[in-house]
């Protein structure tokens, strides 16, 4: 990483490192993904080289897909590292209880209609939480992090998608869990047809069901 | 098996899930005083449920026998029965429930339906001293990591097709590894990817916390008609492989619950390969890793008696009407009221 310099660590996953550099006088973002010592070093850079190759992929289509992502300045499949563009804005996650009523109403029917366009272009984000939305300059939505996402238009891969964005606003929105997501899907139907939406949603339905997440769940 | 009996109460287990007919007996405060376990070996191919559940009503009778005279428990004695209720193969399922409420009937005393899948939970719980362990179990029917949270054991990640085991039980039998009837056929191929060191190409599936198996079998089977690669190589890429994936999703779930304790358990637990790589995954994170002998991570009855014991003093009885099997019983629909006391006093 030649000309990276002070690079500050933003977080640290399971998988990845998260550093915010300078390159080429650019403030970037570096996600490098971690070596696992418990399994054998030829498999452990197949599958490093792998996801940076899908990630990379992922966020090149979703901006054809008309979504707004970091731009890819480069990146280095030996060091499984990609070097991308620092969105200068605010996490959703921030600004989700400090602005009006109104603001958040549009805020939220612009996320549904990202993930809209995402789903009807067959992309899966995969992990949908308002962390991993960046609100930058106009007003624009960025979405971020796409490691575990996929190319598929199945049903069930939306359900997921939408269910986690569902679980991602009760786990850290609690008061404005209900009226948010059904903001999302306000705007999630402008973007596809409405059969479609009936069908993603009573997937989601039929996931919650599934119990796997939920405590409440009788026999 | 030699014990002191002093008052005791006791529930015999009857485990006959899939190949196995075991019969445990433990005390209530968790001494096992037998388990003895009669292995139904297929001539050819795999378990055939309805060959196997013959084999179960064979030797039942002759197996509590054995399992009465080792224990020097007498029938009269018992206090409980307790038998795998699923999840697991239809015809075994049912031939140990029919031996189980028979038992119930006739010695007057409650019957415990208990689920296998925690049943190996427990029974790991008990022989290794962990707590509350992230648990990944491995065998040929199941493939799950799982962890408690309130209320019940959690399932982080299962696999979406056959179980860990199914697949290298499977290959060794399509590669022939196996040549000695005693041994399972996971071994052979642990056997045979010691000598292996060149990693070849197999699908590696993780999508989300859930993994596939069926696929690289699949890929695997077909490099052994191409006869491009070694067969020492292919063991090893195999192990390699699938236990990275069960790792992988074992410390995403470790990360994830910040839980302390890892526990591997299940047939393919006794793999020496997988082993060192979960102990790795528990070293980096400070926990403590554990792993139970054979005997009790295999199926067996004397972690379905222990499962009955603590469900039975959480009040769980079930009614010989209400006895049927659930071939597909999920881990995470049991309530688990035993662990609640960790975490809310009631």
């Amino acid at each position: 990483m030649d000309g990276a310099k002070l690079p500050i660590i933003l977080k640290k996953g399971a998988e990845a490192t998260l550093y915010l550099a300078n390159w080429q006088g650019r403030k970037v973002i570096i996600k490098k993904r971690l070596p696992k010592k418990y399994r054998s070093p030829k498999l452990d850079e197949r599958i490093k080289a792998h996801r940076t190759i899908h990630e990379t992929r992922l966020i090149h289509e979703a901006k054809k897909a008309g979504v707004p992502t970091p731009t890819i300045f480069l990146v280095d499949v030996k060091t499984a590292t990609i070097i991308m563009e620092f969105i200068n804005g605010k996490q959703v996650k921030k600004l989700l209880s400090n602005i009006t009523e109104d603001e958040r109403r549009s805020l939220c029917r612009g996320i549904g209609e990202q993930i809209g366009k995402l789903h009807k272009y067959g992309l899966i984000h995969g992990d949908l939480t308002t962390s991993n939305m960046i609100v930058g300059s106009e007003a624009r939505i960025f979405f971020v992090d796409f490691g575990l996402g996929e190319k598929s238009k199945e049903l069930e891969a939306r359900g997921v998608d939408l269910h986690l964005m569902k679980r991602a606003f009760e786990s850290t929105h609690s008061k404005l869990a209900f009226e948010c997501f059904n903001t999302v899907i306000e705007g999630y139907s402008q973007k596809l047809h409405s059969q479609t939406v009936e069908r993603v949603l009573s997937k989601v339905k039929e996931i919650e069901m599934r119990g796997r997440y939920v405590a409440e769940r009788k026999e | 098996m030699k014990k002191e009996k002093r008052d005791n109460a006791y529930c015999l287990g009857i485990e006959s899930t899939a190949d196995d007919f075991s019969i445990g007996i433990s005390t209530f405060d968790g001494r096992i005083l037998v388990n003895t376990i009669s292995a139904y070996v297929p001539l050819q191919g795999g378990i055939h449920p309805r060959e196997a559940a013959r084999h179960h009503a064979e030797v039942a009778g002759k197996t509590l026998e054995i399992a009465f005279e080792e224990s020097g428990v007498i029938p009269q004695e018992l206090s409980i029965i307790a038998f795998s209720q699923g999840p697991g193969l239809g015809p075994c399922l049912r031939t140990g429930a029919t031996v189980a409420r028979a038992l119930a009937t006739y010695l007057g005393i409650p019957l415990v339906g208990v689920n296998h899948c925690l049943a190996h939970v427990e029974i790991g719980k008990l022989q290794t001293g962990v707590k509350d362990p992230v648990t990944l179990y491995v065998s040929g029917g199941n493939t799950i990591v799982s962890a408690f949270d309130s209320g019940r054991y959690r399932i982080f990640g299962e696999t979406l097709d056959i179980a860990l085991g199914n697949c290298l039980d499977v290959f060794a039998r399509k590669a022939g590894l196996h040549q000695n009837a005693c041994e399972p056929f996971g071994a052979a191929v642990e056997k045979c990817a010691k000598r292996g060191k060149e990693l070849v190409s197999l699908p590696y599936t993780v999508k989300g916390m859930d993994m596939s198996f069926s696929g690289l079998l699949t890929a695997a089977t077909s490099l052994l008609r191409e006869n491009k690669y070694k067969i020492e190589d292919i063991c090893y890429s195999i192990q390699e492989i699938v236990f990275s994936m069960v790792t992988e999703v074992t410390e995403r779930a470790l990360a994830h619950t910040e839980k302390k304790e890892i526990l591997l358990t299940g047939g393919v637990a006794a793999n020496k390969r997988l082993q060192s790589m979960i102990r790795a995954v528990a070293e980096e994170h400070n926990a403590r890793f554990s792993t139970i002998q054979r005997e009790f991570a295999v199926d067996n009855g004397a972690m379905i008696a222990w499962t009955g014991v603590l469900a039975y003093k959480h009040g769980v009885v079930t009614s010989v009407d209400k006895s049927f099997v659930k071939l597909r019983w999920r881990l995470d629909e049991v309530e688990i009221p035993w662990m609640e006391q960790n975490f809310q006093s009631y």
